[in-house]
């Protein structure tokens, strides 16, 4: 085993599409890693949703050989919902590869993930990559990373991980830069948790650093924050096959298993240390907080159970999202679900509808909202339809964030408009060059989980980029706008939106459920209130013909099979009081785009 | 050839599909050609081969449906009349379109047995007809009607359509006038509807043409069926409205469930809860009759809770209404979904049954689908069905 001075823990910060898959590619391949025969593209992406959105959302870590060095490559997940997630794989390492693309410039998620690891005395080696492209411009983007960074300019490397140049220079570079871990292989064992994913025959495998002392195989183990005690079955390093070992020492990075059947037991920033000798907890451990949430039903209600069953087998490999059972008047049974950010849940959703092939309905996104009631009760309310009445409420309180966006500074007009529109306040502006700017906003996050992304991007022809970080609460002017159908409010159209937008939001919806209601027997009154007062009303017309005209030469069959089909279709019907809506109806009332 | 039968006889009739048309109308889905008239004397040929080979029972109703049955010149409707069982009392009855009928053809027709005759009117409005891709004169339908009973057809049957996209309702009510001003024994009135396939499937589809509108169609339909009840012709079924005693008796065979036979191409037959169908094409079922085979394209047998329900939607259709249903395990859905129904308006108790109100009838699909919902949500007691 090389002495401690031998060891180089990093992760690359890189935003999406800046190259960072295919630079550990090139990486793999350099140190012999990865026969050339097994080698396949975005190696170290393991889910098929990573690869196609090409993204990183578990961390994954590989150790490599270069030259007489052992590097511990950690590779973070790659998205502003995992802030904390990212936090953990950073503290793991004493070094980060920033990783920019040449023709696009530092991005703003990279930039604050870049901030931590500057806050976790990381030490940063930057690379400039795609210097192949003909659209890369290293120098300018040399000169803004130089500017919001202090890197100087000039010690900036640059590659292509496509064609591998300057890549072999790179790691030389990391080995050079890099401080080695230091640790105490004598001192009680503190390994963090850094990732922890489930596997089905193995169960819990999750991604360690040990700090100090020693993790060996066949120990008690004490899950410190878990505060459980579990023995390790396995520990091994990844090569990046699994590859067990004896035990793993100070600075090292690898894998533990410990027949643990749920990845909540074995959170990120989980403290690990022994039963007999326990150390103390590593800084840093939060529980996750879901920040968003929806209702996630299934389309067919038959698929309730399955969905149930999804969602269980899901949460083993995610202890990130929360689930608990909610009715729907209009929807049926299915689940309230908290995310951790906008990704997050649509990555969840994504995996429940494709690995688990059910078809979903979403509820429009919310935040939690903090209640002062007049009876001095404070209340948290995480779904709309669960809102007290305006009267028993003194004060609402909503979530905010800080928002910074870089940006060309040709979108800075309609990247100032839409945060304003969006009730956000600007705290700063920078420039980072001349043609790239930073601005930082506080926005109320609930403005951020409607269409705030694709907006952003609409509007930028998607060169802008956004990083956003939890604010605090602050109170706001806040509404809880229902939709009544017939006189009877359906409960997943409810919504909580500022004062200002509650006029629109309810003409919108009233709007276009007139147009997906089918006509009834008799006129059909669509209204939004706020509290009992309407603000918009439409109404679907009574139906006065609904007949077939002839049969045909004595067809009967054909007209029995229509009107069985009409049969079927009213027994799908969902009744919201005496009106029957099909569910497509507000599955398509609930989509955001239009 | 007749058969005297006693009054008593179940009802049985037979349709005779005759698929050739001078040209298509816009809106017309049935099995019909223009091109195929030289096919005629083989089809006939084998209308009445297939017969000869069918032994059926006397028949109590004849029609002949198409297409344009009128087309078929005396001696092949005869032909193919003559090949027919029929009770002594037998309905006869030819679809004509007003401009294919003159009055030596009509007598021929009245000589071979044929005692009601169906115009095909279906506006009395040029711009309407041609709206809906027709070619007819309406003058020729008084000439066709007068010629009709010149030629000793007593029985008359007017077919309009309403509803087309363009028909203004002065429209509709100018075709109601010179309609009733014909004094038919029967109208038929139907509501324009569009099918897929068709001319004007195709324009409505594309945005070409506005379809028609459902609340105009429902409001021409109360102005009918308060035109022909105040010219004496009552309601029996939700298009057809007649004179007491005469009402069509083949159509009320399709209604009230009964027996029929089909012959010649895409004709749909019924016998005792077997539904059947012919091949679609005339040549088919011409090579089909020669080589001595089958001419079922296809056929569905209904079981009885099938049979049940579509007895009842049948009924549900006429003047006589459903049979109010009998015991069953409490709550009966039927009786509480019959109960809402009267309550708001489209059922009306009439003794051991239920009619259709006038605003039930124009939705008459949703009273039916309500009503096979809770037919099937039914729990019988022990020992029924």
């Amino acid at each position: 085993m090389p002495g401690l001075d031998r060891f180089r823990n990093f992760s690359i910060v890189a935003h999406v599409d800046h190259g960072k898959s295919t630079l550990a590619d090139r990486i793999l391949e350099l140190t012999g890693a990865v026969d050339p025969r097994d080698m396949r593209a975005q190696y170290l992406d393991s889910m098929d949703l990573e690869r196609e959105r090409g993204i990183t959302i578990k961390a994954q870590n590989v150790r490599l050989q270069w030259a007489d060095h052992v590097l511990h490559l950690i590779d973070t997940p790659g998205h502003v919902d995992f802030g904390y997630e990212v936090s953990r794989s950073l503290a793991a390492c004493e070094g980060a590869l920033l990783l920019v693309d040449a023709s696009q410039g530092i991005e703003a998620q990279t930039l604050a993930n870049c901030y931590l690891a500057l806050e976790h005395d990381l030490t940063i080696v930057a690379a400039l990559n795609k210097i192949d492209l003909p659209a890369a411009e290293p120098d300018r983007v040399a000169g803004e990373i130089e500017h919001v960074l202090g890197i100087p300019a000039d010690e900036i490397l640059r590659i292509s991980a496509k064609t591998g140049e300057g890549v072999p220079a790179l790691l030389d570079a990391l080995v050079a830069g890099i401080p080695p871990p230091k640790g105490d292989a004598d001192a009680p064992l503190q390994a963090l948790i850094f990732d922890s994913i489930y596997d089905a025959y193995r169960g819990v495998v999750s991604s360690v650093r040990v700090f100090n002392g020693t993790l060996g195989s066949g120990g008690r183990l004490r899950y410190v924050q878990a505060k459980a005690n579990h023995d390790a079955e396995e520990v091994g390093v990844r090569l990046p096959l699994p590859t067990p070992v004896g035990a793993l020492g100070p600075g090292e990075v690898g894998y533990l298993i410990a027949g643990i059947k749920d990845v909540g037991q074995a959170r990120v920033g989980e403290t690990v240390t022994t039963a007999a000798h326990p150390g103390e907890a590593l800084p840093g451990y939060r529980d996750p907080k879901p920040m968003v949430f929806c209702g996630l039903y299934p389309v067919d209600g038959d698929e309730y159970a399955e969905l149930r069953e999804a969602l269980e087998k899901l949460r083993l490999n995610d202890s990130s999202f929360t689930y608990e059972p909610e009715t729907s008047g209009a929807l049926g049974f299915g689940f309230r679900c908290g995310f951790l950010g906008l990704l997050h849940m649509e990555i969840v959703r994504e995996r429940l509808e494709r690995e688990y092939d059910l078809s979903l309905v979403a509820t429009a996104p919310n935040v939690e909202y903090q209640l002062e009631l007049v009876d001095g009760r404070v209340e948290i309310v995480d779904n709309p339809s669960s809102m007290p009445t305006p009267n028993e409420i003194a004060s609402i309180e909503e979530p905010y964030v800080n928002v910074t966006v870089l940006t060309p500074t040709e979108y800075i007009g309609p990247i100032m408009e839409l945060c304003q529109q969006r009730r956000g306040e600007m705290s700063r502006m920078e420039y980072l060059s001349e043609e790239r700017v930073e601005l930082v906003y506080v926005l109320p996050l609930a403005e951020i989980v409607m269409d705030f992304f694709d907006q952003l991007k609409s509007r930028t022809r998607g060169y802008a980029s956004l990083d956003y970080e939890p604010a605090g609460y602050r109170a706001s002017n806040l509404s809880k706008v229902d939709v009544l159908l017939n006189n009877v409010p359906v409960d997943a159209f409810s919504t909580i939106v500022h004062r200002d937008k509650a006029y629109d939001y309810g003409r919108r919806m009233t709007e276009k459920l007139r147009e997906l209601i089918p006509r009834q027997l008799f006129d059909v009154p669509i209204q939004a209130a706020v509290g009992g007062r309407i603000i918009a009303r439409e109404t679907v017309k009574a139906k006065r013909k609904d007949v077939i005209a002839k049969c045909y030469g004595g067809d009967i069959s054909r007209k029995r099979k229509l009107l069985d089909r009409q049969k079927e279709g009213k027994k799908r019907m969902k009744q919201i009081g005496r009106v029957e809506v099909p569910q497509e109806a507000f599955v398509a009332a609930l989509r955001l785009d239009d | 050839m007749s058969v005297p039968v006693s009054g008593t006889e179940p009802a049985f009739g037979v349709y005779v599909h005759i698929p050739f048309c001078a040209s298509r109308c816009d809106y017309c889905d049935f099995a019909t050609w223009t091109d195929r008239g030289h096919l005629t004397a083989e089809y006939v040929d084998a209308c009445a081969r297939d017969l000869g080979r069918r032994a059926l029972s006397p028949a109590s109703s004849v029609f002949f449906g198409g297409g344009t049955p009128s087309l078929l010149d005396a001696a092949a409707l005869t032909r193919i009349l003559d090949a027919i069982p029929r009770a002594a009392d037998a309905e006869v009855t030819v679809e004509c379109n007003p401009d294919s009928v003159d009055l030596a053809k009509l007598r021929a027709y009245r000589a071979a047995g044929v005692n009601r005759v169906s115009l095909g009117v279906q506006s009395m409005r040029t711009h309407v007809l041609a709206a809906l891709g027709r070619t007819h004169d309406p003058d020729n339908v008084a000439r066709a009607v007068d010629r009709a009973r010149a030629a000793g057809i007593e029985r008359l049957n007017l077919d309009l359509i309403y509803g087309t996209p363009g028909e203004r309702v002065a429209d509709w009510e100018a075709t109601l006038d010179a309609a009733l001003a014909l004094a038919p024994g029967h109208v038929s009135a139907y509501a324009l509807t569009v099918e897929p396939g068709t001319p004007l499937g195709r324009a409505v589809a594309a945005g070409r043409r506005p379809g028609p509108d459902d609340d105009d169609q429902a409001l021409k339909y109360e102005l009918a069926d308060d035109r022909f009840a105040a010219a004496g012709l009552d309601w029996y079924e939700i298009s057809n409205w007649a004179r007491p005693g005469d009402e069509c008796r083949h159509n009320l065979l399709y209604w009230e469930g009964g027996d029929y036979a089909a012959i010649g191409c895409a004709a749909h037959g019924h016998t005792g809860g077997r539904r059947w169908w012919n091949v679609r094409t005339p040549e088919r079922y011409v090579a089909a009759v020669r080589a001595g085979t089958s001419t079922e394209a296809g056929s569905e047998t209904l079981d009885a809770a099938a049979r049940g329900a579509e007895t009842m939607v049948l009924a549900l259709r006429t003047a006589r209404g459903i049979k109010l249903p009998g015991p069953a395990a409490d709550p009966d859905p039927m009786v509480a979904c019959i109960d809402e129904l009267v309550d708001v308006g489209l059922l009306a108790p009439d003794g051991e049954r239920a009619v259709l109100t006038r605003r039930g009838r124009l939705l008459g699909n949703e009273v039916a689908a309500r009503l096979l919902v809770a037919l099937e949500g039914r729990v019988l007691p022990a020992g029924t069905r």
